[in-house]
């Protein structure tokens, strides 16, 4: 075997946390990882967050973000050990050998500088090339990445292209100084899932062009396992299991790689309508003060009681906003909203207490929507004083019955917030929500920011809890896996209109309209090979046409 | 140039105007509540009643505020700024002179001003928490501390008696050489750099410190760029509009602050003019030495606003 490319012997890396009331201390974020890649080809770190994944695919660039410092092993690149390098060494080593494409290229682009400007920098910086060559080769790459007018693309700057498009730009601003290694951390997480598919795609066929080694950071082992020729999986800073893509998706080898395969298998059977919806959205239309263009328009939804309707649709179709105007914080310009037998006033401050009370929300961030200097049980609490008058003791139980409901317990309550989990304070975001005894729970992208695995558990959560208590829930989502798994009836939403609405089985059987098959078809598969047959299955009827 | 762009700015510039309409009224209406009167401070205490009548009648004295108000703007606006009480001379001649020769000692001294801060803030960004930071820091910040009045007579008794290197006291004439003016002011230009050097250098550092916690930054490190090259290419356009708000909010203050200054150096500047015409009481002075003060803030401010506007690059290039 060659000597690798990269490769890392016995990585060790701290950081230094500030847990609330606490003194700062130490904690390990990468525990001895051992990892060799050769030349020209990809391996995929996936995990949850913690999992120490980007901190990994940082070192390799000798970079510690914020407080991380790398306290042990080696880090070999091309065979050299690149966390002995000095200043100009490093400067060497980054944008030159080893280079980086983030998550957020938004945020990765300078906002006052133009794009080719940018993306040939390091290349010029490093001598790689002269500034001609180094702007021919970034429109070589525009064109090759599938951008629109490689030409003139690189003279606009980064807010004058779209999202998926500087994901690209980005990864040309990578693959411009001929780097033999590129660390690819979460870069097509942000985008909607119909972008997703092109920004993957294009990255794969330019790997595969240039020849370049890749380390392809993601959690979502769907994505990862269309690009990475071996996946690594990483649990708390350790390797959990390391092996070729196929090997890893379709026969684990540890429990942890089994239940990260296998998540999303849950099962919720769709209920039929019934004649009283507790919810009817009738001829919604809304927009926001100063601009000229309706939001939502004409929207037609109901929602039956203890039942669940999905809202999908990318960013910016207006699902957040049709939940703004249902709690009344944007009062619609036209339209009603019927709840529980009777129309809601549209603004949110004239509604009597008892409509305020049945109408509950839970929000993605959980962590901003807790005061965070309150413990558990005052803002369990605090609905079951305002709605109910409960005090003292009384008041205190209350808060256990529900902590127990939400597979907490009693020990929680003295806990703030920062004390804990990701899906824990989500938990008790749900259990404030059902503290006001509520008919409806709008839940706005509960389980985005959520690691899959504790998604599920939230899941399988709220649907437990809908059966004990016949709540219903407005379900806004962009995942539809998340759809399937809970709603029984789906509003797929497209620019501020419903393009698809009836039940489960209906929406999410043939004959599709064009949206609502592209929305499904890029859904990214756990298996390898998806991306190819979607992409050219998507050539074949654009060719048709 | 786009037509946003342009509509901005235009609204900016009537804000301004506007503001400045205002404050005319403001001055007005604050030399009236002023106890007292003028004629009878002009004429003195011995004056007959007819006399004070008279006189009233040819200032327009007796005519209703408004009316007095109007005349006196209308004036303003034709270059008219009225005649001093004190000595009947031409009040827009008189503050002509003083007043170019008040500019160009504030505009010497944000020449070097200016960049000095902005570099110095760029210094200290680069070795941020370590010695030259902490150095440049602590200097700056004691010479804001002391008065401006104290630097002042410190330098002129060191450098102009002691040493002899420049004039303690800075007499500028008509019809002197540039570079005698240049000699003469040395002193006091010295005093006002180091009072506004320390606000301008800590708030571009602070504006370029906060840029450096962006993600773009990230990338620049990560592209093997020097610290340097990151801060001037990458951090600094992006801390522009802060840094130029304060920088004009201090070029604001050099021109109206340099009261205390020119007085120290018997500099023949507006500040000294004013200060000599509050003594006496004399109104339309004061007016129009307020007029063009608040002209000077709302002006600066105003240039400020538009090079922040125009350095967005979103607003240069819209979508």
């Amino acid at each position: 075997m060659t000597e690798p490319l990269l490769k890392i012997r016995d990585l060790r890396i701290d950081a230094t946390v500030y847990p609330p009331g606490e003194a700062a201390r130490e904690i390990q974020i990468v525990k001895g990882v051992d990892l060799d890649l050769q030349r020209g080809k990809v391996l995929g770190l996936i995990g949850e967050s913690g999992a120490g994944k980007s901190t990994i695919g940082l070192a390799a660039m000798a970079y510690g973000r914020g407080g991380v410092r790398i306290t042990g092993g080696q880090v070999l690149v091309n065979g050299r050990d690149v966390l002995t390098l000095r200043d100009s060494g490093l400067r060497r080593l980054r944008g030159n050998e080893v280079t980086y494409v983030s998550q957020s290229a938004a945020a990765s682009f300078n906002p006052s500088r133009r794009i080719l400007e940018q993306v040939t920098e390091a290349a010029i910086l490093h001598g790689k090339f002269t500034r001609q060559q180094a702007q021919a080769r970034a429109i070589d790459l525009f064109g090759k990445l599938g951008l629109p007018d490689p030409e003139r693309i690189g003279q606009r700057y980064p807010h004058q292209v779209s999202g998926g498009q500087l994901q690209r730009c980005m990864t040309a601003l990578a693959l411009c100084p001929e780097p033999d290694l590129v660390v690819f951390d979460e870069p097509t997480t942000a985008l909607d899932v119909t972008t997703q598919i092109d920004v993957l795609k294009a990255i794969k066929d330019v790997i595969a062009l240039t020849g370049v080694a890749a380390l392809y950071i993601t959690h979502d082992l769907a994505v990862v396992a269309q690009v990475a020729d071996d996946i690594m999986v990483l649990r708390h800073g350790e390797m959990v299991e390391h092996g070729a893509t196929d090997q890893i998706i379709n026969a684990p080898r540890q429990d942890y790689t089994r239940a990260l395969v296998s998540v999303r298998e849950i099962r919720h059977d769709e209920q039929p309508p019934t004649p009283t919806p507790v919810l009817s959205v009738d001829g919604i239309s809304a927009r926001y003060s100063g601009m000229h263009d309706d939001v939502l328009s004409d929207i037609n939804v109901a929602l039956s009681p203890g039942q669940t309707l999905a809202i999908v649709g990318e960013s910016g179709s207006g699902k957040s906003t049709l939940a703004r105007v249902i709690t009344g914080l944007l009062p619609p310009r036209s339209g009603r909203i019927g709840f529980d037998g009777h129309d809601l006033t549209p603004a949110q401050r004239q509604r009597p207490r008892q409509d305020l009370r049945q109408l509950q929300m839970i929000y993605q961030m959980a962590d901003v929507a807790m005061n965070p200097r309150q413990t558990v049980e005052t803002i369990i609490g605090r609905p079951l004083q305002f709605y109910f008058g409960l005090k003292g003791r009384q008041r205190r139980d209350r808060v256990v019955a529900l902590l127990d409901q939400i597979e907490m317990g009693a020990d929680f309550l003295d806990r703030y917030p920062a004390e804990l989990s990701g899906g824990q304070k989500q938990r008790v975001c749900i259990a404030r929500a059902l503290a006001a005894e509520p008919k409806l729970i709008i839940c706005d992208e509960v389980t985005s920011a959520l690691d899959p695995l504790v998604a599920d558990g939230i899941l399988k959560l709220l649907l437990q809890l809908q059966k004990d208590r016949q709540v219903a829930y407005l379900f806004i989502t962009h995942d539809l896996a998340t759809v399937r798994a809970i709603s029984d009836s789906i509003a797929v939403m497209h620019r501020g209109k419903v393009v698809r609405y009836g039940p489960k089985s209906q929406v999410l059987s043939p004959p599709f309209d064009d949206y609502t098959d592209l929305l499904l078809s890029s859904v990214p598969e756990m298996r390898p090979g998806w991306l190819e047959q979607v992409v050219a299955h998507r050539r074949i009827e654009a060719g048709g046409e | 140039m786009n037509p946003l762009i342009l509509k901005i700015l235009a609204q900016r510039v009537a804000l301004s105007l506007l503001l400045l309409f205002l404050v005319s009224i403001l001055i007005f209406l604050g030399t009236q509540i002023l106890p007292g009167d003028v004629a009878q401070s002009i004429l003195g205490r011995s004056a007959t009643p007819q006399a004070l009548e008279n006189l009233r009648q040819e200032l327009g004295l007796n005519q209703p505020a408004h009316t007095r108000y109007l005349n006196w703007l209308g004036g303003v606006l034709r270059g008219d700024l009225g005649t001093s009480l004190t000595n009947g001379r031409d009040i827009a001649q008189a503050i002509g002179q003083r007043l170019g020769n008040t500019l160009f000692l504030a505009g010497c001294a944000a020449i070097i001003a200016v960049p000095l801060a902005i570099f110095l803030g760029l210094i200290s960004v680069l070795y941020r928490n370590r010695w030259p930071d902490k150095l440049i820091s602590g200097l700056s910040l004691a010479a804001i501390s002391v008065p401006e009045f104290l630097i002042g007579y410190v330098l002129m008794f060191y450098f102009g008696v002691m040493l002899g290197w420049a004039p303690s006291v800075s007499m500028v004439t008509e019809g002197m050489p540039f570079l005698a003016r240049l000699q003469a002011i040395a002193l006091p230009v010295a005093v006002l750099v180091l009072v506004v050097l320390a606000h301008m250098m800590r708030m571009t550092r602070a504006a370029i410190l906060n840029v450096m916690q962006s993600a773009y930054i990230e990338t620049a490190e990560l592209k093997g760029l020097g610290m340097f090259r990151i801060i001037w290419r990458h951090a600094f356009p992006n801390a522009i509009a802060p840094v130029v708000n304060v920088v004009m909010l201090n070029l604001a203050y050099l021109v109206v602050g340099v009261v205390v200054v020119e007085v120290v150096f018997v500099y023949p500047g507006m500040g000294q003019f004013l200060v000599d015409h509050v003594a006496k009481r004399d109104v339309p002075v004061v007016q129009a030495c307020g007029l063009i003060f608040a002209s000077v803030y709302i002006l600066l401010n105003m240039v400020a606003d538009i090079v922040a506007i125009i350095a967005n690059p979103r607003l240069r290039h819209p979508k």
